[in-house]
C-alpha cells in the first residue's frame, strides 16, 4: 500500500513538473508572439493604427472672382444661409422639425423626406433642411435656436453673377462635377460634394485658376467615422481672381442695343491685340437658374426656342457671311494679280452662266473696285470669283481666320466652313460646279462664318494684315505675342479699306445713312445680307423675296462688319441680326451705335464730345 | 448525509487556517483583478460605468467566495465532489433543454450580480470529479483501459453538451483540462497518442458538424485578410492594436484602437488587446508573468500536498486557468481562431471570474489542508 502511494506520488511529481515546464514554454511562446507583434512589427501596425485613427477631411476653398478690364465684379461668392439638423442632438426629431416649420416654409412632404434621410444615415451627420434663407428667416431661426436643439444654422458660399444674363454666355456657370470630369482630373476637390466646377465659358476655361487648392483638416475619427477632434489643418489656397479683357459697360450696352431684335449677336475686338471687348448674344438666360433646381419646363422652353437663348451665337452661330465676304474675294483677285483697282465690270442686274442666271440686288451699271464694294455689287464679285476660282478664295479666307476655330478661351467655338472643290468631293462625293464658285463670290452657298470670325477677319484687314487671335484673359506679366503677318500686301489691304470707308462715308455707300456723326473720327464697314433659304424663281418673279411679311424664320440674316477710326484703326465690330432682313437697315445702325459707345469708352477718345 | 457526520473535526481553527493561507496566490489573483478593473475603466472611456464598477463588485464578492471555500475542510470538498459535478451537469443539461425548447440561445441562469453559465461551473465540477476518482485509484488501475472508461465519459458528456451550445472554446478547455488530469493521474503516454490519432481521424466528421459561423471563423483565421471588413475584422484590428502599442504602450486611456472603437469586444474577449495597446509589450508581459505566477504557485501547492485528491485538484484548477490565458492570448494575437474565451480576472464577465476564484478557493483549501489525511475510501473520512 505504502509502496503504491509512493509510486503514485513520484509519478505525479514527475508529470506535474512536466506540465509546469510545458505551461512555462507555452507562456514563452505567447510572449514571443507578443514580441513579434509589438516590437518587431510595431512600425507597420502603428502606421495602420494611424490610418484608422486619422481621417483627412478636405475643405473647398472660395472660388476666385472674375472682373472686367476696369475691375467691375462679374462673378463672386455670396454667403447663403442654410439650416441643417443633426439627429443625435435633437431630443425629438419630429417635434423639432415641426417647430422649424413654423419659422420656415416647410411642407409635410419635405419634413417626411428629411426624417427619412436622417434615419438612414449616421446620427451625427447633418441633414439639410433648407438653404438660401432670406434674412428674416435667418434671424427667426437664430432667435429661436435655444428651443431648437440639433438645429445648425450656417452659411455656404454661393456663386453669383451680378451681371445676370448679360454675361451668361461668356462666363458660363458652375455645377457639381460629373463622372467624366472626376475621371479626367485627379484633384481631390472634385470628390467633394460641395465643390462646384466650371461648366461653361470662362468658368470652365479658367477653372484651374479659379478653383484654388483644397484645404485639409486632419481629424481623429472613431470606427464609425465620427469626428473626435481636429488634429491640424491647412486652409488651402483660395482660387485666383481672373480679369477679363471685356469692358462691362460696353458689354451691357451691346446687350441692351441688340435686345431691340429677336435674335442677334455682336463681337467687339481690339484690332491690334485681339482682346475681346464685348461679346453679346441675344436673347440670353439667367445663369442663377443653373445653381438651383432648373425646372424642366424652363429648360425645355430655352432649349426649344427658335431664338436659341442657350446658344452663344457669337461663337456657335454659323451664318453665310453674305456681302461682308466680298473684301476677301477682292483681295484674292488683287493678290493674284488678276485685277487692278481700275478693272471694271458692267452690272446689268444679273450675270449668266450656261442656262443659269445669277442675280444682283439691282442694276449698278459700270463698276470698279471701290464702287463694287461700297455699293455691294454682286455681278462684279461673280466676275472676280470666276477669275480666282473657289480654291483661291478658300486660301485667302483661311488667312483671315475663316473656316477653323480661332481658339478663343471659352469652349464651344464652331469652325464655320470654307468650301473647296476637294472638300465637296470628299464630303458630298460630287464635283464642284462653276456656278457654286459665283455664289461663294458673294459669301453664299456652302460658306459659313461665325460673328467672332467676321470681327477677327475685319481686324486682320485693318491692322496691317497681322494674324491676331481673340482672347479674354492674358497673363498681365507676359507681353502680347507678336502676331505674324497673314501675307497680304499693305497696298491691296488699303484698297479694300478704302472701299469699306466708302460703304459708310460715300454718298451711294450701302451704309451711308449709318455713318458716325463725328467731326474727326470715321469708320469703315461692310453690309451683308445672307439668304436663309434659296429664293425660288417664282418668288423672285412675284417680288416675294423682298416682302416684309414673310415668316420670321424665312427672312434673310442681316450682317454688318466695321472698324474705326479709319485713320488708325483700333476696333473691329461684327453684328449679325438673325432674320433681320437687311444688313444696311437692321445690322448697320446697331453696329454704328456700338462703335460710338466704343469710341466714347476709348481712353484716348473720352475727350470727344459724343452725343448719342 | 450520514457519512458527513463522520468527518472528524478539523485539526485547525479558523484563525490558524487564515495564517496558513497561501497569501501569495491570493495577492497575485487580487492584482490580476485590479488590472482588470483598470482595463475596464479604460474600456468604458475613462469611466467606472458601465463595466469597471460591476467588475470591482464581483471581484470583492469572488474573493470572499474564494476565502470561504479555502477555509472549508478539504474533506468536505472531497465528499461532495461527485455531487458538485452532478449538479453542474444537471444545470448544463437544464439550460440545454430549456434553450432547445425556447429555440433561444440563452445558456445561462440570471443571478442578478452575474449570469451563471453552467458550462463555467462545469470546469470546476469536472476537476473535482476527476480528482476524486483518481484519488481512489492505484497506479496499476489507472493503466487499465476499462478503468478509464468512467472518467472519459465524465469528460465527454459535458464537452459534447457545451459543444452543442455551441461553445467551441469551453468545450476545448474541458477536454484539455480532462486530458491534463488523466496525464497527471498516470495514464500512459501512448494512450494519448492513440486518442490524438483518433481525433485526427474524426476531424473531417467534426468539420461537417460545425456550425457555419464556426467554420467561417476557422477559415478567416487561416487567412483573415480575405474578409477585412467582415469576419476577419476583429482579428486584424486586434493585431493593429497590439502592434501599434509597441514596447511601452500608448498610455492609459490613450489606446486609439480601443478608445475609438476600432477594437471590437474590448471589454470581453479582447480585453488583453486593449491592455497591451495601452500598456505595451511591457504591460502585457507583466500580466503574463502574473498569470504564470498563479500557475507556478498552484504547482507548488500541488507538489507539497500529501494527498492525491489535493494534488490533482490544484493542478486541474491551474491547468484550467492556464488554458483560459493560453487560448485567449493566442486568439487575440492571431495564433488560433477567435473561439470566444475570455481572459480570467480581467475580461468583463461574471461567471468566469467567480468560477475562477471558486476554483482557486479549492486550491487554497488544498494548501491549508495539505497534510490532512484523506483515506482512499470516503467511508473512513
Amino acid at each position: 500500500m505504502q509502496h503504491h502511494a509512493a509510486d503514485r506520488t513520484k509519478s505525479f511529481t514527475r508529470r506535474a513538473l512536466f506540465v509546469g515546464v510545458a505551461q512555462t514554454a507555452l507562456f514563452g511562446l505567447l510572449a514571443g508572439r507578443l514580441w513579434q507583434l509589438q516590437v518587431d512589427e510595431a512600425p507597420r501596425y502603428s502606421l495602420l493604427a494611424e490610418e484608422n485613427r486619422v481621417s483627412q477631411r478636405l475643405t473647398v476653398p472660395p472660388r476666385g472672382r472674375i472682373f472686367d478690364r476696369n475691375g467691375v465684379v462679374l462673378a463672386k461668392n455670396t454667403p447663403s444661409y442654410r439650416v441643417r439638423i443633426i439627429r443625435e442632438n435633437t431630443r425629438d426629431l419630429e417635434a423639432t422639425l415641426a417647430s422649424l416649420a413654423r419659422l420656415l416654409p416647410l411642407d409635410q412632404r419635405q419634413i417626411d423626406e428629411i426624417i427619412r434621410t436622417a434615419r438612414t444615415q449616421r446620427a451625427f451627420l447633418p441633414v439639410l433642411v433648407r438653404e438660401g434663407l432670406d434674412w428674416e428667416e435667418v434671424t427667426a431661426v437664430a432667435v429661436h435656436s435655444p428651443h431648437l436643439p440639433g438645429v445648425v444654422l450656417d452659411s455656404t458660399l454661393l456663386r453669383t453673377y451680378p451681371q445676370g444674363e448679360v454675361l451668361a454666355h461668356v462666363l458660363g456657370y458652375v455645377g457639381p462635377p460629373n463622372k467624366e470630369e472626376q475621371a479626367a482630373d485627379p484633384d481631390p476637390l472634385l470628390r467633394l460634394p460641395e465643390f462646384r466646377i466650371g461648366k461653361n465659358g470662362i468658368e470652365h476655361s479658367y477653372d484651374r485658376e479659379l478653383r484654388g487648392r483644397a484645404g485639409r483638416r486632419r481629424v481623429e475619427v472613431n470606427a464609425i467615422g465620427r469626428e473626435i477632434r481636429e488634429l491640424d489643418r491647412d486652409d488651402g489656397e483660395p482660387g485666383h481672381d481672373v480679369r477679363l479683357s471685356l469692358d462691362m459697360e460696353l458689354q451691357q450696352f451691346c446687350y441692351e442695343r441688340l435686345s431691340s431684335e429677336l435674335s442677334a449677336s455682336s463681337v467687339v475686338v481690339d484690332v491690334n491685340s485681339g482682346a475681346v471687348l464685348a461679346l453679346a448674344s441675344v436673347p440670353s438666360f439667367d445663369p442663377t437658374a443653373f445653381l438651383g433646381r432648373l425646372s424642366h419646363q424652363q429648360w425645355k422652353e430655352w432649349r426649344d426656342s427658335p431664338r436659341t437663348p442657350l446658344v452663344n451665337k457669337c461663337i456657335r452661330g454659323q451664318y453665310p457671311p453674305g456681302s461682308t465676304f466680298k473684301m476677301v474675294v477682292a483681295l484674292a483677285a488683287l493678290e493674284a494679280g488678276l485685277v487692278t483697282p481700275g478693272y471694271d465690270v458692267f452690272c446689268g442686274g444679273f450675270t449668266s452662266l450656261g442656262n443659269a442666271r445669277f442675280h444682283c440686288w439691282k442694276s449698278h451699271g459700270r463698276m470698279a473696285l471701290f464702287e463694287a464694294i461700297s455699293q455691294s455689287c454682286d455681278v462684279y464679285f461673280y466676275d472676280l470669283a470666276r477669275r480666282v476660282g473657289v480654291d483661291g478664295i478658300a486660301a485667302m479666307s483661311r488667312r483671315f481666320g475663316l473656316g477653323s476655330p480661332l481658339g478663343i478661351d471659352i469652349p464651344g467655338e464652331q469652325p464655320g466652313l470654307v468650301p473647296t472643290s476637294q472638300w465637296k468631293r470628299d464630303t458630298l462625293g460630287e464635283p464642284w460646279q462653276r456656278g457654286e464658285t459665283l455664289v461663294i463670290g458673294i459669301g453664299q452657298g456652302f460658306m459659313l462664318t461665325t460673328p467672332l470670325q467676321l470681327a477677327i477677319m475685319t481686324a486682320r484687314m485693318c491692322n496691317g494684315g497681322r494674324a491676331v487671335e481673340p482672347w479674354f484673359v492674358r497673363d498681365a506679366r507676359e507681353p502680347l505675342p507678336e502676331f505674324g503677318s497673314i501675307g497680304v500686301s499693305k497696298v491691296n489691304l488699303d484698297l479694300v479699306l478704302e472701299g469699306m470707308h466708302r460703304v459708310v462715308n460715300a454718298q451711294r455707300g450701302t451704309a451711308h445713312r449709318h455713318r458716325l456723326a463725328l467731326p474727326e473720327v470715321q469708320m469703315g464697314g461692310k453690309t451683308g445680307t445672307s439668304q436663309v433659304r434659296r429664293i425660288t424663281r417664282a418668288e423672285r418673279a412675284a417680288g416675294l423675296h423682298k416682302r416684309r411679311d414673310r415668316p420670321w424664320e424665312h427672312r434673310h440674316h442681316a450682317l454688318f462688319v466695321c472698324y474705326a477710326p479709319t485713320k488708325a484703326p483700333r476696333y473691329a465690330i461684327s453684328v449679325i441680326v438673325e432674320h433681320g432682313q437687311s444688313g444696311s437697315a437692321a445690322a448697320a445702325p446697331i453696329a454704328r451705335d456700338i462703335m460710338l459707345k466704343v469710341l466714347e469708352l476709348d481712353p484716348s477718345g473720352r475727350s470727344l464730345s459724343v452725343s448719342l | 448525509m450520514a457519512s458527513q457526520a463522520r468527518i472528524r473535526p478539523s485539526e485547525f481553527g479558523i484563525v490558524e487556517k487564515l495564517g496558513k493561507l497561501n497569501w501569495a496566490l491570493v495577492t497575485v489573483l487580487a492584482l490580476l483583478g485590479c488590472v482588470g478593473y483598470l482595463v475596464l475603466y479604460s474600456a468604458g472611456g475613462g469611466s467606472h460605468e458601465p463595466w469597471a464598477w460591476r467588475h470591482g463588485v464581483r471581484l470583492v464578492f469572488g474573493l470572499g467566495v474564494m476565502l470561504v471555500v479555502a477555509l472549508v475542510d478539504i474533506r468536505f470538498w472531497f465528499r461532495w465532489a461527485y455531487v458538485f459535478y452532478a449538479l453542474a451537469f444537471a444545470m448544463l443539461l437544464g439550460v440545454e433543454i430549456v434553450g432547445e425548447l425556447s429555440k433561444g440561445a440563452q445558456r445561462w441562469i440570471d443571478l442578478g450580480l452575474f449570469q451563471l453559465q453552467p458550462s463555467e461551473l462545469m470546469k470546476v465540477g469536472l476537476v473535482l470529479c476527476l480528482a476524486r476518482y483518481f484519488h481512489s485509484a492505484y497506479l496499476d488501475e489507472v493503466k487499465s483501459l476499462f478503468f478509464l472508461a468512467v472518467p472519459l465519459v465524465c469528460i465527454a458528456l459535458p464537452a459534447v453538451l457545451v459543444l452543442k451550445q455551441p461553445d467551441l472554446g469551453t468545450s476545448v478547455m474541458l477536454v484539455g483540462c480532462g486530458a491534463a488530469l488523466l496525464f497527471l493521474a498516470g495514464v500512459r503516454l501512448w494512450k494519448f497518442g492513440l486518442a490524438i490519432a483518433a481525433v485526427a481521424a474524426a476531424l473531417p466528421v467534426a468539420w461537417a458538424s460545425l456550425h457555419d459561423y464556426q467554420r467561417q471563423r476557422v477559415l478567416t483565421f487561416l487567412d483573415p485578410e480575405t474578409d477585412p471588413l467582415g469576419a476577419g475584422y476583429h482579428i486584424i484590428q486586434s493585431k493593429i492594436a497590439l502592434g501599434s502599442g509597441g514596447v511601452w504602450g500608448k498610455g492609459f486611456l490613450q489606446g486609439s484602437q480601443a478608445q475609438l472603437s476600432f477594437l471590437p469586444e474590448k471589454q470581453t474577449d479582447f480585453a488583453f488587446t486593449m491592455l497591451a495597446e495601452e500598456a505595451g509589450f511591457a504591460g502585457a508581459l507583466v500580466v503574463l508573468l502574473l498569470c504564470l505566477a498563479v500557475v507556478a504557485l498552484s504547482l507548488v501547492v500541488a507538489l507539497r500536498c500529501s494527498h492525491q485528491f489535493g494534488r490533482l485538484l490544484a493542478m486541474g484548477i491551474a491547468v484550467n486557468f492556464f488554458l483560459y490565458v493560453l487560448i485567449n492570448v493566442a486568439m487575440v494575437t492571431g495564433l488560433i481562431p477567435v473561439v470566444g474565451v475570455p481572459l480570467p480576472m480581467i475580461s468583463y464577465g461574471g461567471t468566469a471570474m467567480i468560477t475562477t476564484l471558486l476554483g482557486f478557493g479549492l486550491v487554497l483549501s488544498v494548501d491549508v489542508h495539505h497534510t490532512t489525511n484523506i483515506p482512499r475510501f470516503p467511508t473512513d473520512l
